[in-house]
């Protein structure tokens, strides 16, 4: 059953390209999760990120996706 | 989340915009929006004036957040694409040069200073209540008419997309952060 639930896991995904790094996303992420990196793009810490969307619905851009992790 | 001192900068953007219905000459302050962030870009290679202490952005989140002034709408993809962003830099420039060739030709004596506000490069307000006069030249003060006229008009641009799309749209098209991210690129190499 814990099993199932792990693989079931969601994390939120960058479109690096389009991200115009603002920041935005890193001011709500409880987990602190996500960072802009080198002012260039912002990045996903996948070990800390828990996939609660506060991020991709936050993203003026919309370039942040939930996906569920691969198992 | 604890707030810091930088979380209340919106206070300072609103109180701009403010100050500049009551003399012009506070438009010069500004240029600190300019200068930080080009600072911080150079100096550091990082976006940190965007990620921190962005005044404009933090007025556009709570308007368009917690005052709910926005539709909070997926912006449409032409508009973050680099192609618009890039195109957006530059017309941004070229009327920015071109507010800095009026003020020399008030500095030159060739033109009489205006005392306007431009909204959106077409518009001109009439703007003389918060003019009473300079010790300076008056080319100090066409600057300023010009830099006010800068700032109301990207409010007015963030505020039609804040409420169009998401609180923060501005920051997908703001000449500044798209200029920074470009220092930064280069500074950093591609990739993050």
């Amino acid at each position: 059953m814990i099993s199932e639930v792990k693989k079931r896991r969601r994390r939120a995904v960058v479109d690096q390209a389009a991200c115009v790094a603002c920041g935005c996303c890193v001011k709500v992420c409880p987990l602190q999760a996500i960072a802009v990196v080198r002012g260039i793009a912002a990045q996903v810490r996948p070990e800390k990120c828990v996939g609660c969307g506060k991020c991709a619905r936050e993203c003026p851009a919309s370039v942040i996706e939930i996906r569920e992790a691969a198992p | 989340m604890k707030k810091r001192w930088y979380d209340y900068l919106w206070i300072a953007s609103l109180l701009y915009l403010v100050l500049g219905f009551f003399n012009i000459l506070f438009a010069w302050l500004g240029l600190l929006c300019f200068v930080i962030p080009l600072v911080i870009a150079v100096a550091r290679g990082t976006k940190g004036y965007c990620n921190r202490y962005c005044g404009r952005g933090q007025l556009f989140g709570l308007l368009g957040g917690r005052f709910g002034l926005s539709r909070k709408k997926d912006i449409p993809g032409w508009m973050r694409s680099r192609a618009f962003r890039y195109g957006f830099l530059i017309f941004f420039f070229a009327m920015f040069f071109l507010m800095l060739w009026s003020t020399y030709l008030v500095f030159a004596g060739a033109q009489e200073l205006r005392q306007a506000v431009t909204l959106l490069w077409t518009f001109r307000l009439p703007w003389n209540w918060a003019y009473h006069g300079t010790v300076f030249h008056p080319g100090v003060a066409q600057f300023a008419f010009g830099f006010y006229s800068v700032m109301l008009t990207s409010t007015v641009l963030g505020l039609v997309t804040m409420v169009l799309f998401k609180p923060r749209s501005w920051c997908i098209y703001c000449p500044m952060g798209t200029m920074t991210q470009l220092i930064c690129r280069a500074k950093n190499g591609g990739t993050p």
